[in-house]
C-alpha cells in the first residue's frame, strides 16, 4: 500500500525541515521526501495537502484511557479515536485503571487491546508503587518486559521520599523515565486554586506550594541519585522557577504542562462549572503568564494533554463532589496553536514540544518526518475556526470547559503507522 | 426600579441600586410583623420550599415566617428527611421538587455553588440560604438593613468583622455588600482564619482585636463553627475566647454609638461575652426581626409577579 | 394624543371643597372621622380635604397613607410592582374611615384598600371619596362622594394631575 501526500508545507522540528514537499509512504514507513514525487505505479492513494501544514503525528506523554475498569468513562477504542481526531499518533496512558497497571498482566491487557482496537499507538505507563498506594515498589521489570514505556503514580505523589528515591534508582536498570505528579496532600485537599477566585467563590483552595514543594523535593532526590526525572503537568510560576534554576546544574530534569494551564485562569471557576475542576487546579493569571514564559524560554519541554475523560454524572454534581479532570485530546492542539498566534512559540517550536521532545523523553523512534521513520503524520490547517461541541467528541468524556468556545486551528488528517485513522480533509 | 432577577444567589452580583431597592421594599414589609394581623395576601397561592441540607433553625424559620406572612404556602425539607441520605443527587431532588411546581426554593447547602447549579436547571426562583463558605446573601441584606436603621446610612462607616473570616459565608457576603457601599472594613481573627489574598477585596487585616475595634462604628462578630471543624484552626476555644472574645472593654473603645452584631447562634462566652450580647450596643435581636422583613421583600420581588 | 380637559385647576379646587362639605354633612362633623389617601394621588387629595376640614372645623382629622400593592388581585400578572410604605399612624378601630382616591374605575383598587384597612382593625364605617367616577365597574362598589361622574369608554383614560407631583392641576380625558 502506497500513499502520496502532495504539496503540503512540511514542518519537521527534528531535522529543521520547513518547505513544500511531497511525501511517499509505503506500508508503515516514510519512504521518500522530495520536492516532487510522481504518483507511483499501481494502487496508490494521493492526498492533496496543498495549503496545509504536514507535520509529525503528535505524541502525548500523559493521558488516561480508563480501560480496564472504567469503560464507562473511556475505552482504548474511544480514547484513541479521540486522540486520532486531535492529531495524536502516540499516547502514554497512566496507570490509575482498575485494576491498577502495576503488573505484567494488566500491561499485557492494555498492549493487546491497543493492538487490536487502538486507532493510534498506545504506550502504557506502569505504576511506581503497587496499587498506587505509595507503600512498596510495583514489579517494574515485569511490566517493562510487557511493554511499559515509563513509570508514574500519577494522580498522587509518592509521599514517601525514600521510596521515590528507590524508584528513581530502580528505573535506571531499564532506562525508564519516571514521571512525577507533584502534590503534597497535606497542603492540598481543596478543589480550586487558592487565590483571589477561591476567595470569591468560597471553594476550598489548593495552594501553589502544594505542587512546588514536591517539585523541589523530587528534583533534589533525582539530583542526588543522578537519575532523570520528568515533572508532569506543572501549573505554577514557582514550579517553572524551580525547574529553570535546577536545570542550570542538573540537566536530567524535564517537564510538561497542559493546554488548560496556559489557556485558562482560576477565574473560570467562578461560574462553578465543574468542567473547570482539574488537578492541579487552574491557576492565577500570574501563573499562566509564567507557564507561557516557561514554554517560550524552553523551561517547559513538552505539552501533554492530561486527557482525563469522565462520565457525565460525575460532573453533574456539586463542585466539591465532582471528579477532577478535563477531556483534552480534541482541543489540545487548537489551544496549543494559540501559542503560535500569541507569539509565545513559533510553529516549529510548538511542534517540537508535541512531537520530537516527547519522543526523546520516551526514547522512541517517532515524532519526525524523515525517510525510514514510522509514517505518523498529521495534516492540519492553523487558520480554520471552529466551535467546540462536546457532543461531537469521539471521546466518551464530554467534560470540557471549552464547550462552545471558538478555537482556531484544526487537525484534518491523522495517519498512524501508515494507516489513515482520521480524515476530514476535503 | 424594575426588578428583573429570577434568583438571589450572590450579594456580589447585586448593584447598589438593587440592594437599596430590596431594603426599601423591606421597610414596607416590616410593619406587617408589628400588626395584630401579621399577614397580607400578596403571595396567596404561591408555594415556597425550604430545602436545607445543613441544620439551621434561625434562617429556615425566618424564611418560613416571611413566606407565611405573605400568605404563601411553605414546605420544609431538611437533610434528615430529604432523599440525600438515600443517594439521590441534589439535581434529581431539585427536579423532583420542581415537578410539584413550587414558585421558590430556598436552599441551604454545605457546598459552594449548589444554589447556582439549581438556578441553572430550574424555572423556580432559587434563593441562596447559605452555600458552604461562599455566600449568605439574605444575611448580608438584613445586616445592611439593620445598619441603615441604626446608623441612618450604609456608607462611610468603619466596620470590624471578627472571627473565622476564611470559612464564613456571612463574612464574605458582608464584605461584598459593605465594600460596594464604600465602607472601611477591618477583618480580624487568628491568621489561620484569615484567607490569603483577602486584602485584594479592599479590606484591612488586623490580628489584634483591641486595635481592630477601636473607633469602630459597627462590630460584626462571627460564630466559631465548631461543627465545621472550626477548631482545627485554633488550639482551643478557650484560647480563642481569650484572644478574640468580645468584651465590654473592647466595646468601650469603639465609637460612642457603636453597634454590635452577630448572625447567631451565639457561643456565649466564646466569641462574645454576656455583657456585650445583652448590652446596650447589641442589635442582635433587631437583626433577627429585620431578617423576616428582608426575606419578605426578597420573596416578594422574586416571585411576586410573572416574568 | 387627543386630550380633553374636564376640570381645570379652579374646578378641581371647587370640587374638593364640595366633597369636603358633603363628608362633614353626612357624618355630622369631623368627630370620629379619619382620612386615608390611596397612593399616589389619593394622598394629595386626602391632604387637601384635611386642610379644608381644618378651615371649617378648626381641627384636622387623623390622616393616613395607604399603599394597596400587597393587596392587589393582579400581582401575579405584573412584574413585582414596587411596594411603598403604608403609614396609618392612628387606630382605625371604631373610626369612620374615608378612603380617598383620584379615579374610580373597576373598583378593584378599592376592594384591595378595604381589605388592607380591615387587616389593621375594625373601623365603624368605611366611606369612599373620589374626584372622578368614570364608571365601568367590575365589582359592586359605589362611591359615597364623587366629584364628577364622567362615563368614558375603555379606549379612553382619565388622568388626574395634581400640582404636588405633576406640576399642573387638571383632570383630562385622553385616548389610549
Amino acid at each position: 500500500m502506497k500513499t502520496l501526500i502532495r504539496g503540503g508545507r512540511v514542518i519537521d522540528p527534528k531535522t529543521g525541515r520547513d518547505g513544500t514537499f511531497d511525501i511517499l509512504v509505503e506500508n508503515s514507513v516514510i519512504r521518500e521526501i522530495s520536492d516532487t514525487i510522481k504518483k507511483p505505479e499501481g494502487k496508490a492513494q494521493v492526498i492533496d495537502a496543498s495549503g496545509r501544514i504536514v507535520a509529525p503525528g503528535l505524541i502525548d506523554v500523559h493521558c488516561h484511557l480508563r480501560e480496564p475498569g472504567f469503560e464507562y468513562k473511556e475505552t482504548i477504542l474511544t480514547g484513541t479515536s479521540a486522540a486520532a481526531r486531535g492529531g495524536f499518533t502516540t499516547v502514554v496512558c497512566m496507570a490509575n485503571t482498575s485494576p491498577v497497571n502495576d503488573s505484567r498482566s494488566v500491561t499485557e491487557f492494555i498492549v493487546d487491546k491497543a493492538r487490536t482496537e487502538g486507532k493510534c499507538r498506545v504506550l502504557p505507563c506502569g505504576a511506581i508503587t503497587r496499587g498506587l498506594k505509595g507503600e512498596e515498589l510495583a514489579e517494574i521489570g515485569e511490566m517493562f518486559a510487557a511493554g511499559i514505556i515509563a513509570i508514574s503514580d500519577d494522580g498522587r505523589s509518592v509521599r514517601n521520599a525514600g521510596l521515590f528515591r528507590k524508584a528513581l534508582e530502580y528505573a535506571k536498570t531499564f532506562g525508564l523515565p519516571v514521571i512525577s505528579h507533584c502534590e503534597d496532600e497535606t497542603l492540598s485537599g481543596g478543589y480550586v486554586h487558592e487565590g483571589t477566585s477561591s476567595l470569591l467563590n468560597g471553594l476550598e483552595g489548593i495552594p501553589a506550594i502544594a505542587e512546588e514543594i514536591i517539585v523541589e523535593r523530587d528534583i533534589a532526590i533525582a539530583r542526588y541519585v543522578d537519575a532523570p526525572v520528568h515533572i508532569t503537568h506543572i501549573s505554577t510560576r514557582g514550579s517553572v522557577g524551580i525547574i529553570e534554576a535546577a536545570r542550570k546544574t542538573f540537566r536530567k530534569v524535564t517537564c510538561d504542562t497542559c493546554p488548560h494551564y496556559f489557556s485558562l485562569t482560576d477565574e473560570a471557576t467562578l461560574t462553578f462549572d465543574t468542567n473547570t475542576k482539574v488537578n492541579p487546579p487552574l491557576r492565577s493569571k500570574r501563573d499562566v503568564d509564567a507557564i507561557r514564559e516557561g514554554l517560550n524560554k524552553g523551561v517547559v519541554d513538552i505539552i501533554a494533554t492530561d486527557h482525563a475523560p469522565h462520565e457525565y454524572t460525575s460532573k453533574d454534581v456539586e463542585y466539591d463532589l465532582a471528579t477532577f479532570g478535563i477531556s483534552g485530546f480534541e482541543t489540545a492542539f487548537a489551544l496549543s496553536l494559540g501559542l503560535v498566534r500569541d507569539g509565545v512559540l513559533d510553529m516549529k517550536g510548538l511542534l517540537a514540544k508535541m512531537t520530537i521532545n516527547p519522543a526523546r523523553l520516551l526514547g522512541i523512534n517517532a515524532g519526525t518526518i524523515t525517510e525510514g521513520a514510522p509514517a505518523d503524520i498529521i495534516i492540519f490547517d492553523p487558520g480554520i475556526e471552529w466551535t467546540v461541541d462536546r457532543g461531537s467528541f469521539a471521546s466518551k468524556g464530554k467534560n470540557t470547559p471549552f464547550h462552545g468556545a471558538t478555537l482556531r486551528g484544526k487537525n484534518l488528517l491523522t495517519m498512524s503507522g501508515g494507516t489513515i485513522v482520521f480524515n476530514e480533509l476535503k | 426600579m424594575n426588578w428583573k432577577r429570577k434568583d438571589l444567589l450572590d450579594i456580589r452580583d447585586l448593584s447598589k441600586e438593587e440592594i437599596l431597592f430590596i431594603l426599601d421594599t423591606a421597610e414596607s414589609f416590616k410593619d406587617i410583623s408589628k400588626r395584630e394581623i401579621k399577614k397580607v395576601p400578596t403571595l396567596r397561592g404561591k408555594t415556597v420550599i425550604t430545602l436545607f441540607y445543613e441544620p439551621s433553625t434561625r434562617t429556615r424559620t425566618s424564611f418560613e415566617i416571611a413566606a407565611k406572612r405573605l400568605s404563601a404556602d411553605t414546605i420544609n425539607i431538611s437533610s434528615s428527611t430529604s432523599s440525600s441520605t438515600k443517594g439521590e443527587t441534589l439535581k434529581d431532588t431539585a427536579r423532583n421538587l420542581e415537578s410539584m411546581r413550587p414558585d421558590a426554593i430556598v436552599i441551604r447547602h454545605s457546598m459552594p455553588g449548589a444554589p447556582h447549579m439549581l438556578a441553572a436547571i430550574l424555572d423556580s426562583s432559587i434563593i441562596n440560604g447559605g452555600d458552604g463558605s461562599h455566600e449568605h446573601p439574605t444575611q448580608a441584606l438584613l445586616d445592611l438593613y439593620t445598619i441603615r436603621e441604626k446608623k441612618g446610612r450604609v456608607d462611610g462607616l468603619k466596620v470590624a468583622i471578627v472571627g473565622d473570616i476564611a470559612h464564613s459565608r456571612v463574612a464574605r457576603s458582608n464584605i461584598f455588600s459593605l465594600k460596594n457601599f464604600g465602607n472601611e472594613i477591618i477583618c480580624c481573627g487568628p491568621p489561620t482564619m484569615i484567607p490569603p489574598y483577602i486584602e485584594t477585596l479592599g479590606v484591612r487585616v488586623e490580628y489584634d482585636l483591641e486595635k481592630a475595634v477601636r473607633k469602630a462604628d459597627v462590630i460584626m462578630m462571627l460564630r466559631i463553627q465548631k461543627e465545621r471543624g472550626g477548631t482545627k484552626y485554633i488550639p482551643s476555644t478557650k484560647e480563642y475566647s481569650t484572644l478574640y472574645g468580645l468584651t465590654k472593654k473592647h466595646v468601650d473603645t469603639a465609637a460612642d454609638d457603636v453597634i454590635v452584631m452577630h448572625p447567631g447562634p451565639m457561643n456565649r462566652g466564646t466569641e462574645i461575652m454576656d455583657d456585650v450580647a445583652d448590652g446596650p450596643a447589641s442589635v442582635i435581636l433587631d437583626q433577627v426581626e429585620n431578617g423576616v422583613a428582608v426575606r419578605m421583600a426578597v420573596l416578594y420581588l422574586l416571585i411576586g409577579g410573572e416574568a | 394624543m387627543k386630550k380633553k380637559v374636564i376640570l381645570d385647576k379652579k374646578a378641581v379646587d371647587r370640587t374638593i371643597t364640595r366633597i369636603t362639605h358633603e363628608i362633614l354633612e353626612k357624618n355630622g362633623g369631623s368627630g370620629s372621622l379619619s382620612l386615608i389617601g390611596i397612593r399616589t394621588r389619593g394622598v394629595y387629595l386626602a391632604n387637601r380635604i384635611q386642610d379644608k376640614i381644618k378651615s371649617v372645623e378648626g381641627m384636622k382629622p387623623p390622616f393616613g397613607v395607604l399603599d394597596i400593592t400587597m393587596y392587589r388581585d393582579d400581582i401575579s400578572k405584573l412584574r413585582s410592582p414596587e411596594v411603598k410604605k403604608t403609614e396609618i399612624p392612628f387606630d382605625v378601630n371604631n373610626m369612620t374611615v374615608v378612603l380617598v382616591d383620584d379615579v374610580l374605575h373597576t373598583g378593584r383598587t378599592i376592594r384591595a384598600a378595604i381589605d388592607a384597612i380591615m387587616d389593621l382593625g375594625r373601623p365603624k364605617k368605611i366611606q369612599l371619596a373620589v374626584l372622578v367616577d368614570r364608571g365601568e365597574r367590575e365589582l359592586p362598589i359605589h362611591p359615597d362622594y364623587a366629584g364628577i361622574i364622567c362615563p368614558v369608554s375603555e379606549h379612553h383614560e382619565v388622568l388626574v394631575r395634581m400640582s404636588e407631583i405633576d406640576g399642573k392641576e387638571e383632570v383630562v380625558i385622553v385616548k389610549t
